[in-house]
């Protein structure tokens, strides 16, 4: 196991020099595992005797977490919190009282007081004060550090999504400009290609808010999911009716082999994205006279689909980075291919919803196949 | 009359090879396209090129740096010109100015996508008058 050792700063303050050389001797250096975050740390002690010496000192630095005595001779622990407060510092507090009333520990914690230790206390109750208020800490730093992760992957996501919609903005906006200003003839018929390859850009750019919208749903689960007994196979065979045009343009033959009683309770929109991806691109990614063959089997209480095609295929490095958002693969053989780049994800995240898996095998040249477990939910 | 002198585009987007070649030719120039820097290689064994536009970006990331090393390899006065739209994509800027550059990025001109088809026509002219 990795784990990882992170120093925990502590600030005792308190006017007694015995309690203070007691805590440091307690705490200092002391190391704490938390197994269940995988993580260990070691604790940095440092005591002071005044509340105004911790105000001071907290203008430049901060501690994990502080060890506060409620009774100080100037600025009491109250006071102290109150200062914190107002500066918008939030520290994990454990208050030290000597007689600890109701009202005060209603106040301390109103004003963000973590964890009460009363006086006297042993070193074991000390230190599991201390190991409560660090997990809290972890967890709190765990938690952002999540936060921040989520954000820069959502930025990113943005970032590349309006890249792909600019390059066939730019492109149609190009043909306009040529269109406008004739710059190929002026007969209409000198722009056929060209409005030709408008629609097919617009297209894609439908394909992808279309798959864009399918995937924000899934992933927000807002669209009423509802589950209902279905026919997988008549669910496959309208996908497959989808592809027809585009397979027999090229004639590839798509083979469903699903017999009519394999049925699951799902959500039928979640079926029909599932499939419809999976068949698209098992045609998109083949070639000229080639096959697609879907069969879906019961296994225990899992539906076993298989995707087959005798497609381009891919090597092992292209299948690694197959399921991330708008991860298309680039080469040679799938230049001319059209494609949102999110179809797998969707793919993907419907088999995360019902707890399944999916795998690929893939021989370059030879075909793909991809095999997905689903939950009979 | 001078002869018609031949450009060369590479550039793995089909719509914007076409458009460069709609207003390459409208300008007079006979042009030459590629989707890639294997087909580039091709064409230039066969065909006599007076100047390149190489797209930046293409499959192999760094393909259009490779193409431009190799044709000023073989043919240092040929005029190079990069398309990039790596500095709207990611701020990093590059062009010709450096001496640093000069080593590195083998090309003449250095323009930003998306470009202006006047701009690409102005720098063909500069570099072929």
């Amino acid at each position: 196991m990795n784990e990882t050792v992170n120093t925990v700063t502590i600030w005792v303050v308190d006017d007694e020099p015995g309690m203070c050389r007691g805590a440091v001797r307690t705490l200092n250096g002391w190391t704490d595992s938390f197994t269940d975050l995988d993580e260990k740390i070691v604790c940095d002690v440092l005591s002071m005797e005044s509340g105004e010496e911790f105000l001071e000192r907290i203008s430049t630095e901060q501690p994990h977490i502080l060890l506060l005595d409620g009774k100080l001779p100037g600025i009491d622990g109250i006071g102290v919190l109150e200062q914190l407060h107002k500066r918008g510092i939030s520290l994990v507090t454990i208050m030290i009282t000597a007689y600890a009333t109701l009202d005060k520990a209603v106040e301390a914690t109103k004003l963000g007081a973590y964890d009460f230790l009363a006086k006297p206390f042993t070193p074991e109750e000390l230190r599991y004060a201390v190991h409560k208020a660090a997990r809290n800490v972890i967890l709190t730093r765990k938690a952002r550090q999540l936060e921040e992760e989520q954000r820069k992957v959502r930025f990113n996501f943005i970032s590349v999504l309006a890249h792909e919609l600019k390059s066939p903005l730019g492109a149609v906006e190009g043909y306009v400009n040529i269109i406008r200003s004739r710059q190929a003839g002026d007969a209409l018929a000198d722009y056929d290609h060209m409005i030709e390859r408008i629609g097919v850009r617009v297209n894609g750019m439908r394909k992808l808010i279309g798959d864009l919208l399918d995937l924000t749903r899934i992933e927000a689960q807002t669209g009423k999911r509802n589950p209902e007994q279905l026919d997988l196979r008549s669910i496959a065979e309208s996908a497959a009716e989808l592809q027809n045009e585009s397979a027999a343009e090229r004639n590839i033959a798509i083979h469903l082999k699903i017999g009519s009683e394999l049925n699951i309770t799902a959500d039928s929109g979640e079926m029909e994205m599932l499939f419809n991806n999976l068949l698209s691109n098992a045609v998109k990614y083949n070639r000229d006279g080639g096959s697609v063959t879907l069969s879906g089997v019961k296994a225990g209480k899992n539906i076993r689909l298989l995707c087959t095609d005798t497609g381009i295929g891919m090597t092992e490095e292209e299948t690694g980075r197959l399921f991330t958002e708008f991860s298309r693969i680039k080469n040679e053989k799938t230049r001319f291919i059209p494609g949102s780049g999110l179809g797998l994800s969707i793919v993907h995240k419907i088999v995360t919803l019902y707890h399944g898996s999916i795998s690929v095998s893939s021989v370059p040249d030879e075909g793909t196949t991809f095999t997905i477990e689903i939950e009979d939910t | 009359m001078s002869e018609v002198k031949t450009v060369l585009i590479v550039d793995d987007d089909e719509d914007f090879l076409l458009q460069q070649q709609v207003y390459l030719e409208k300008a007079g120039y006979q042009v030459l396209t590629a989707p890639g820097r294997k087909e580039a290689q091709l064409l230039v064994e066969k065909e006599k090129i007076d100047c390149a536009v190489i797209d930046l970006m293409m499959e192999e990331v760094d393909g259009g740096f490779v193409l431009a090393h190799h044709l000023k390899a073989a043919n240092p006065a040929l005029p190079v010109i990069m398309v990039t739209a790596v500095t709207s994509e990611t701020g990093l800027n590059f062009g010709t100015m450096g001496e640093g550059e000069k080593k590195w990025v083998k090309a003449d001109v250095v323009l930003a996508k998306p470009i202006r088809y006047e701009q690409l026509i102005r720098e063909v002219q500069r570099l072929l008058a």
